[in-house]
């Protein structure tokens, strides 16, 4: 058998193509990305990009009531997008299988917070399966597709930074077609109003019966004795390897892959061979609370923190009282290395204006979120996706009914426009909000790593595909000032912001185009250098950010191997000492 | 065999996932059960980026423990610094003699420690010091300057050469597979503690 080291993403990406998945949605967001990227890779399915991952679970709930085995893909606050068609799939149930597939982020290492996904599938009323590696990504999508066949329900496929994006040796099969079911129109199954959904209720609770009984015998749900019995450890997901990496089989383990419905029969069981019984996961005491509502003693919480990412010498100090301290008696203190706009970032000079402005600026999630460190320090809030527009509305509102005259400005990517700032900006024009409304546009889905959207003119597989215009759907929605300007031209950005501050007619819209920097062929060209008999070293420039730009000596530096000669500093400084040095 | 624990540190740019791509490949292709486990995307922008590969008969966790690293492999020195408490106490050192000042460096408001390397030669029994840039550049490419630490590494812990070898010919593009062996092979010669 043919064997490849991939991350858990692209193990379920395989998964999918095995097991005859046809149809894949989603929209992007780490850690969740290349599940998608590579189903794209496949011929044999069809996979797109949706504009946000509500609309990407409502497809895949299309394709799978037409009869396909589909599957949706979505960070963990993704699915708070999606939870409104998720709660009543839960009722219609599916034709072909249905997965939806939520990657969390512990630690947020590229979140806003760290929501714990697994509570979804008790809220929701459907199964979960959560992967420890990649071969179980793999494999459990053909699992999980196997169930929600079998128990007409769509399957929540839980797993987190660590298991999307650690690589492990995962064995190949070839894709077996499983064809389209029938459709047969049934409205009593697949129209919620209310006389079909209130049987459905009752048919939804026989299926969790049912699929309790099922998780009893699920294989993979499985004791490990080791050589003490005395001690017992109930995990899943990730921890279960943090488990037997410190624990190899000193102890017992319950590894638990379906986690809703739990299989309450095999914990009792397991529970009453053992002398002490402990739960380790990651943040929530979601095992730990139904354990214990089980009516047995565990040990979770109390000792393994509910924020953060797990991690072995956690368990191994927590578990074990041994404790790694070592750093050679170093440092104490280091620079940090947060991330940074990259050099020629377009998002930079509208942070560089927006400072100078007396205005409340609230933001969006994307690239653009870092014009919240310094040096730029321009923004006042960031929430979700899309919340930009409207928070600012309401800070708009909550001013002016105080008799505030306060400028708000908003700041919101390309893509995440597309993904729910068109309904908030609409709200700001049918409640007639002053706001200022700026779109970054660099005409892509940059920080996940430069995905395509509605907005770019290619689609998911990178063919062309039609090109939604920003400046038309703002106009169509009511927006009557709507500017496009060059993001690098420092001059026509802050003109078209005072421009604005003067309009009292409803919102108006500024779209700052410029392509992201990093995009192949599309950055801008040529190096800039300081002339070091103009510049009087007043670090205006510095107060830029960029990376290229440098302290060096009593002097201030351009490196020419980062400078990509977006000009921007030249712009700022008031000497005119930043000059063109080169054309590539 | 128990499981092998090497730590890579470096800046996002630097060809640290490259390098991470060859090891592993060579891992497995050796027949061991690897994992490896990288943070992507928000911290690529210039940040702080690291790759942790383990390698044995039997691996369970993707994150090598504090204190555990047989290798801490550092592209650039501060990076060295900030995650030697990675490093055993007998653990191997390969850091990369290359200053990139972070962001409150390069504008005067923190400054980048001195005599890293010297202090890290002091308290780390086990360090190869490498000028992995100056040796990519006389190989013809700046760029190169991972292969010449994947070389290091590679002597370091005894992986068959011509193994290593065809792995960089089957992931490197091919305009760039000379460079990169040129590259390679200088750093296997200084793979000796």
């Amino acid at each position: 058998m043919k064997k490849a080291f991939l991350t858990g993403n692209e193990a379920i990406a395989r998964g999918a193509y095995e097991f005859g998945v046809s149809f894949a949605s989603a929209y992007p967001g780490t850690p969740s990305t290349e599940i998608l990227e590579n189903i794209a890779k496949y011929p044999e399915i069809y996979a797109e990009w949706a504009p946000n991952e509500k609309v990407a679970l409502e497809a895949a709930a299309g394709a799978s009531m037409a009869g396909a085995r589909a599957i949706v893909s979505m960070k963990h606050v993704g699915l708070n997008v999606a939870a409104d068609p998720l709660f009543t799939l839960a009722y219609t149930g599916v034709n072909g299988g249905l997965i939806i597939v939520t990657a969390d982020d512990p630690g947020m290492h590229s979140s806003q917070n760290e929501q714990d996904n697994r509570n979804f599938a008790p809220f929701a009323k459907i199964p979960m399966l959560e992967p420890s590696d990649s071969q179980e990504s793999k494999d459990l999508i053909g699992e999980a597709l196997k169930i929600s066949e079998m128990f007409d329900t769509p399957v929540l496929f839980r797993t987190t930074t660590r298991v999307s994006h650690s690589r492990s040796v995962v064995l190949l099969g070839e894709r077996s077609s499983f064809g389209m079911k029938p459709y047969f129109k049934n409205p009593g199954k697949f129209a919620m109003i209310p006389g079909f959904a209130r049987k459905r209720r009752i048919n939804l609770k026989e299926r969790l019966k049912a699929l309790e009984d099922f998780s009893e015998q699920f294989p993979y749900n499985k004791v490990e004795w080791g050589k003490n019995s005395e001690i017992g450890i109930i995990t899943s997901g990730i921890s279960y390897q943090y488990v037997k990496e410190v624990f190899g089989d000193e102890v017992s383990v319950l590894k638990l892959t379906m986690t809703f419905p739990l299989p309450k029969k095999l914990i009792a069981a397991f529970a009453e061979k053992v002398k002490e019984l402990y739960v380790v996961e990651e943040l929530d005491p979601y095992l730990e609370n139904q354990i214990r509502a089980m009516g047995f003693k565990v040990r979770g919480k109390e000792l393994i923190p509910e924020i953060g990412e797990l991690t072995p010498e956690i368990l191994r100090e927590k578990l074990k009282g041994e404790k790694q301290n070592n750093n050679f008696g170093l440092f104490a203190q280091l620079p940090s290395r947060p991330p940074v706009l990259c050099p020629g970032c377009p998002h930079r000079g509208v942070f560089y204006v927006l400072k100078k402005m007396k205005a409340v600026v609230t933001s969006d999630i994307g690239c653009y979120s870092l014009g919240v460190l310094p040096p730029l320090e321009s923004i006042d809030s960031i929430l979700c996706m899309g919340a930009s527009i409207s928070m600012g509305h309401g800070f708009k509102k909550a001013f002016e009914v105080n008799g505030e005259d306060v400028t708000v400005i908003t700041v919101i990517g390309d893509s995440t426009f597309l993904h729910s700032g068109i309904t908030s900006l609409m709200d700001a024009v049918y409640n007639r909000s002053n706001t200022i409304n700026i779109i970054v546009d660099n005409s892509i889905t940059a920080m996940t790593g430069h995905q395509h959207h509605p907005g770019t003119g290619y689609n998911a597989k990178g063919e062309p595909a039609p090109a939604v215009s920003l400046e038309a759907i703002c106009r169509a929605i009511g927006v009557e000032k709507v500017v496009v300007v060059d993001s690098y031209d420092l001059k026509a950005v802050e003109d078209a912001v005072k421009e604005a501050m003067k309009y009292r007619n409803g919102p108006s819209v500024i779209i700052a185009r410029r392509a992201c920097a990093l995009l192949k062929g599309k950055g801008p060209k040529g190096i800039y250098a300081v002339n070091k008999e103009k510049c009087r070293k007043c670090k205006i420039c510095l107060r830029l950010g960029c990376p290229a730009i440098q302290v060096k000596g009593d002097g201030l530096f351009i490196s020419p191997l980062s400078c990509v000669g977006c000009a921007v500093c030249a712009q700022v400084c008031p000497f005119g000492a930043i000059e063109k040095a080169g054309d590539d | 065999m128990a499981a092998k624990n090497i730590f890579i540190s470096g800046v996002g740019g630097q060809g640290t996932i490259l390098a991470g791509k060859v090891i592993t490949t060579v891992l497995v292709n050796l027949g061991y059960d690897v994992k490896m486990s990288e943070v992507h995307e928000m911290a690529q922008r210039g940040g702080s980026v690291i790759t942790q590969i383990r390698y044995g008969d039997k691996v369970y966790s993707p994150l090598i423990e504090k204190g555990k690293a047989d290798v801490l492999l550092a592209f650039e020195k501060l990076e060295a610094v900030r995650y030697v408490e990675y490093l055993a106490p007998k653990g191997i050192l390969i850091v990369n003699d290359l200053e990139m000042s972070p962001a409150s460096v390069l504008i005067g408001k923190e400054e980048y420690p001195a005599d890293i390397v010297e202090r890290l030669k002091e308290k780390i029994e086990n360090t190869i010091v490498v000028d992995a840039v100056g040796i990519a550049k006389e190989c013809g490419e700046i760029r190169s300057q991972n292969m010449v630490l994947v070389g290091v590494l590679a002597k370091v812990m005894g992986w068959p050469k011509d193994a290593l070898i065809s792995v960089i010919r089957d992931v490197v593009p091919e305009k760039y597979v000379d460079v990169n062996i040129m590259a390679f092979e200088r750093g296997w010669d200084m793979g000796v503690i």
